[in-house]
């Protein structure tokens, strides 16, 4: 899953100056006993993964702990030429993307005129999404235009992506030129 | 950075809101370097710099005009920088003319201008003529010392209302820089950008960096603080209408030569410098996106790209959904009810779509529109939502580029969320399934769906290292990577999605975004740690650090050199320049690759709205402007109607801003739905000086009402010095600022600055004039 060469203990000894190298350290680093005074280690065998933070431009590193399919610690990666391990509010608490209760989970569908959101599955989703999407550039579509060849559509609207992927961002821009979508627009605008 | 002898930070707050970057200014101070800010606000920046200089908002032509003249007047600029490396030395046609705010050229029907009027002198043989004496009258140095005679010191402090003798201390320290061998970087964001003479904002900064050789070096530059984490990676690959991955600029059909490839290739690729290798970026990207489909015989699919006529950015785009022309839409992360230019009528707007596809990881002020807790009757809105959960960045796996373009790769720390999906698998799942529904239609609106090359392995979701492999390029015969853009050709055997990214996996099994050698190779430069474009250079234009014999000006900050021995460049970044060109040969001398002319521009003939930056007053703005009697940017689009209503000082006297804090991020949907966040900045507030509350009657913390011609907001008061009433001819000009991260969902709710910023925007990037309109404000 990570091409990081770092195990628990390598990066134990790579975050010198946290609270929990310390108290490791008092601890004799006696890897055993360090195991089993642990528990209250949020951290103890935690698979830890490095990323670059999702806020602002600078791409400071974050090293992730994932334990029992939870996220249970973020901090600054100290590896990172960027941040040497230090991060801002923000950065700080990038965990709670992952934790907050407002996250949705399930897709939602809202029927015109209606008040509420209704949980679909995504089979449904992508299938009415794509066949709203075939009915719009089939009705708008325009394949000539002053005996030039243009092949676009100007009924279909595409807006963000500047939180994604430089993969995905490609796959986006590639997809809604394909389509003819020639409102194709994102956040370095705005 | 941390190399600088000067930063100037003017349009940018980065110790607020891009806060790791400013540890690298700190050391710069520790080193010796002076920091400037200039801002209308006493920012937390502010309060880390030695030289604090207040200005109004949609002033900084003057604030930086007013430094070109000093820098020439008191002989302060780097002069054989800017007679070799700039187009300074280039004689300007007659034709070009400037009289009281205008340039020559101007139709004031289509608001726009004649730019062949602005155009370089050539000889009968077509050859650029030059003055390197710098004496010529109509040499670009002559015209700019006649242009900038006008921005004096006493005229600019009296449109900027910056006390004189800050104004004088800032440009003596940044000036300094200009020494041969000193290197200042002028640090700007959203600040500079946000106001409809935002490019030539940037123009000006480029201006007195190239005039001062900071172009090219360590510690110099101009350098945009990006906001988002990926905007850099987006605009690489081509999420703006206007042009395709690369920088490649779309097809229109406004153009005849439009009509063939053959004929677009020609527009669009000139004789000279890099730009001149176009053809073959074209070519790899239509073969990244047809395929097979891509042959010679049908001009490598060139046809089946859509070419629009006309200009599709953000407010255009509201304006068609405003008037019932766009019928669907998708959202990619994003939140225009909040973070839109007046974002009451853009809320609006989307009641009049058919369908609404959001993918996000929350339900959004945007998503949500239709909602009674948007003020909206639900039973009158007949628009389908989708609302499709996408997992965070640390759910998937891919790269971002930051902005040094350092492309750096985020593995997959956890599974995603509940149902939540990353969004390759759903953009990839969209796009399979609409190939679906025309797989067995013919004719012509199907065969250009039909010819897109979609092929990403088998499964739901992508394999995003074949992804990665058709953005680097390969072969197309072999399946073999391409090493670098050099090798990419214009006959349809390579392909690649992003030339400018091509490099960055260049053999089998090395995606060098994965790179994680955290080793300093030299000047703090990590050439192993990640890859930045193109071909992993950490300084753009670095060719320029040196004179024109190849060797550093600053020995002690060398990054590149002409090695006489190994008879090529080489340094401890990787060479901006033809490695193998030797003294003697063709452009040898000239720094800017990427510049037909091979120099750096002071004079910009290309812009619509001037080849010099001009100062004219924001489209609301409550002084006159004293420079012409042009009030706004004559080349401005401007909307009328409903869509767009205007302010006047009469009713709205103060002049306002947004701002962003800290503690939340952009229209605050990842930072107001997480509880630690939401508790250090909870409420909505309007920050004003003392002087402007004692005014009004307003007490801190008091509810308060701001008012402009586009709505009202309701919200907290905080007084604070940190605002004081710009001194304006003599007057005093108020000014107040606020954030624009809430809206009315998620844990800490608050009212959205936006409802009151106008629809206007740039002449050039049409980029919304946030930073400066005009508003009033009462007690609630």
């Amino acid at each position: 899953m990570v091409e990081i060469n770092l195990n628990r203990r390598q990066f134990l000894k790579l975050s010198g100056a946290t609270a929990v190298t310390l108290a490791v350290v008092e601890l004799g680093f006696n890897e055993k006993k360090a195991y089993a005074s642990t528990k209250e280690f949020k951290i103890a065998k935690s698979t830890v993964t490095p990323t670059i933070c999702c806020f602002c431009g600078v791409g400071c590193g974050i090293l992730v702990h994932t334990k029992d399919n939870t996220v249970v610690y973020t901090e600054g990666d100290p590896d990172n030429p960027i941040n040497e391990g230090k991060l801002c509010s923000k950065g700080t608490t990038i965990r709670q993307l992952y934790t907050s209760e407002k996250r949705i989970k399930k897709p939602l569908y809202r029927a015109p005129g209606s008040d509420k959101w209704v949980e679909k599955d995504w089979e449904w989703m992508y299938e009415t999404i794509a066949k709203r999407t075939k009915e719009t550039r089939d009705k708008s579509f325009v394949v000539s235009e002053n005996g030039m060849t243009v092949n676009k559509t100007e009924a279909i609207a595409s807006l963000g992506g500047a939180a994604l992927d430089n993969e995905e961002t490609y796959l986006l821009s590639k997809m809604m030129r394909g389509l003819g979508v020639t409102y194709l627009e994102h956040q370095a605008r705005i | 950075m941390q190399y600088t002898d000067c930063a100037l930070i003017m349009g940018a707050n980065p110790a607020e809101n891009h806060p790791i970057s400013f540890r690298w200014l700190t050391k710069a101070k520790e080193n010796g370097g002076k920091i400037i800010s200039v801002d209308p606000r006493y920012t937390r920046t502010s309060s880390m710099s030695d030289i604090y200089a207040p200005l109004r908002s949609g002033t900084d032509i003057p604030f930086i005009g007013g430094m070109i003249k000093y820098a020439l007047d008191n002989n302060l600029y780097h002069k054989e920088y800017v007679a070799k490396y700039t187009n300074a030395s280039f004689i300007v046609k007659e034709s070009f003319k400037f009289e009281d705010g205008l340039f020559s050229g101007y139709n004031a029907d289509k608001r726009s201008y004649d730019k062949t009027q602005w155009a370089f002198e050539k000889d009968t043989e077509g050859n650029l003529v030059k003055d390197f004496s710098l004496e010529h009258p109509r040499s670009v140095f002559q015209l700019m010392k006649k242009h900038y005679s006008r921005y004096d010191v006493d005229t600019v402090v009296k449109v900027t209302g910056t006390p004189k003798e800050d104004l004088l201390k800032v440009y003596k320290a940044f000036c300094a820089t200009g020494q041969v061998g000193k290197a200042g970087t002028i640090m700007y964001a959203m600040g500079t950008t946000q106001h409809t003479v935002g490019t030539q904002n940037v123009r000006a900064f480029a201006m007195i960096q190239l005039l001062l050789g900071n172009i090219g070096l360590p510690g110099g530059g101009v350098n945009a603080m990006r906001g988002e984490s990926n905007v850099q990676g987006s605009t690489d690959f081509g999420l703006l209408y206007g042009n395709l991955t690369g920088y490649l600029n779309a097809p229109t059909s406004t153009d005849p030569l439009n009509a063939t490839l053959a004929g677009h290739l020609e527009k669009e690729t000139p004789k000279t410098g890099y730009w001149s290798n176009k053809p073959k970026f074209i070519v790899s990207l239509l073969k990244a996106w047809y395929g097979p489909n891509a042959t010679a015989a049908n001009e490598f699919a060139y046809q089946y790209l859509p070419k629009g006529n006309k200009n599709y950015s953000h407010m255009n785009l509201f304006k068609a959904m405003y008037d019932g022309t766009l019928e669907g839409a998708f959202l990619f992360g994003t939140n225009p009810v909040v973070g839109g230019p007046n974002a009451g009528k853009e809320k609006e707007a989307l009641s009049n779509l058919k369908w609404l596809v959001a993918v996000d990881l929350w339900e959004t002020e945007t998503s949500a529109f239709w909602q009674t807790e948007a003020g909206s009757n639900p039973a009158k809105i007949n628009t389908e939502v989708f609302l499709l959960p996408a997992c965070s960045s640390y759910e998937k796996e891919g790269s971002i580029s930051n902005s040094a373009r350092w492309m750096q790769y985020r593995w997959q720390a956890i599974k995603p969320l509940g149902e939540s999906k990353a969004d390759l698998e759903i953009i990839h799942e969209l796009a399979t399934r609409i190939k679906g529904l025309y797989k067995n239609e013919s004719g012509p609106k199907a065969e250009p769906i039909n010819a897109l090359y979609w092929n990403y392995g088998e499964g739901h979701h992508p394999d995003i290292d074949l992804v990665c492999k058709e953005i680097n390029g390969y072969d197309v015969n072999t399946g073999k990577l391409i090493a670098g853009f050099g090798n990419l050709k214009d006959d349809g055997s390579t392909c690649s999605g992003n030339w400018i990214y091509c490099g960055f996996y260049p053999e089998e099994g090395k995606n060098r975004a994965k790179n994680r050698d955290k080793k300093d190779t030299g000047m703090s430069l990590y050439l192993n740690w990640s890859y930045a474009w193109p071909m992993n250079r950490r300084i753009l234009y670095n060719r320029a650090s040196c004179d024109p014999s190849g060797v550093p000006y600053n020995k002690e900050k060398a990054v590149v050199w002409y090695d006489a021995v190994q008879g090529k460049w080489t340094g401890v970044d990787v060479p901006d320049f033809v490695a193998t060109r030797k003294p003697g040969d063709a452009g040898f001398e000239d720094p800017f690759i990427m510049m037909n002319d091979g120099v750096g521009g002071v004079f910009a003939p290309t812009l619509n709205d001037g080849p010099f930056p001009e100062h004219y007053e924001p489209f609301e703005s409550p002084v006159q402007n004293p420079f012409s009697s042009q009030e706004i940017n004559p080349a401005i689009q401007i909307f009328y109607g409903k869509f767009n209503e205007r302010g006047f000082k009469a009713d709205f006297p103060i002049v306002a801003t947004t701002y962003r804090v800290s503690e939340h991020w952009q229209s605050g949907t990842m930072t107001r739905n997480q509880a630690w966040l939401s508790e250090l900045v909870p409420y909505m507030y309007i920050e004003m000086s003392e002087e402007l509350a004692k005014e009004k009657g307003i007490k801190n913390k008091d509810e308060v009402i701001v008012s402009s011609a586009r709505g009202e907001v309701k919200a907290y008061a905080m007084v604070t010095k940190r605002f004081k009433p710009h001194k304006i001819n003599g007057k005093n000009v108020h000014q107040i600022g606020m954030p624009w991260h809430f809206g009315y969902k998620g844990i800490a709710t608050g009212e959205t600055a936006n409802r009151l910023t106008p629809h206007i925007g740039d002449a050039n990037t049409t980029i919304p004039e946030y930073k400066a309109f005009l508003c009033d404000v009462r007690r609630a």
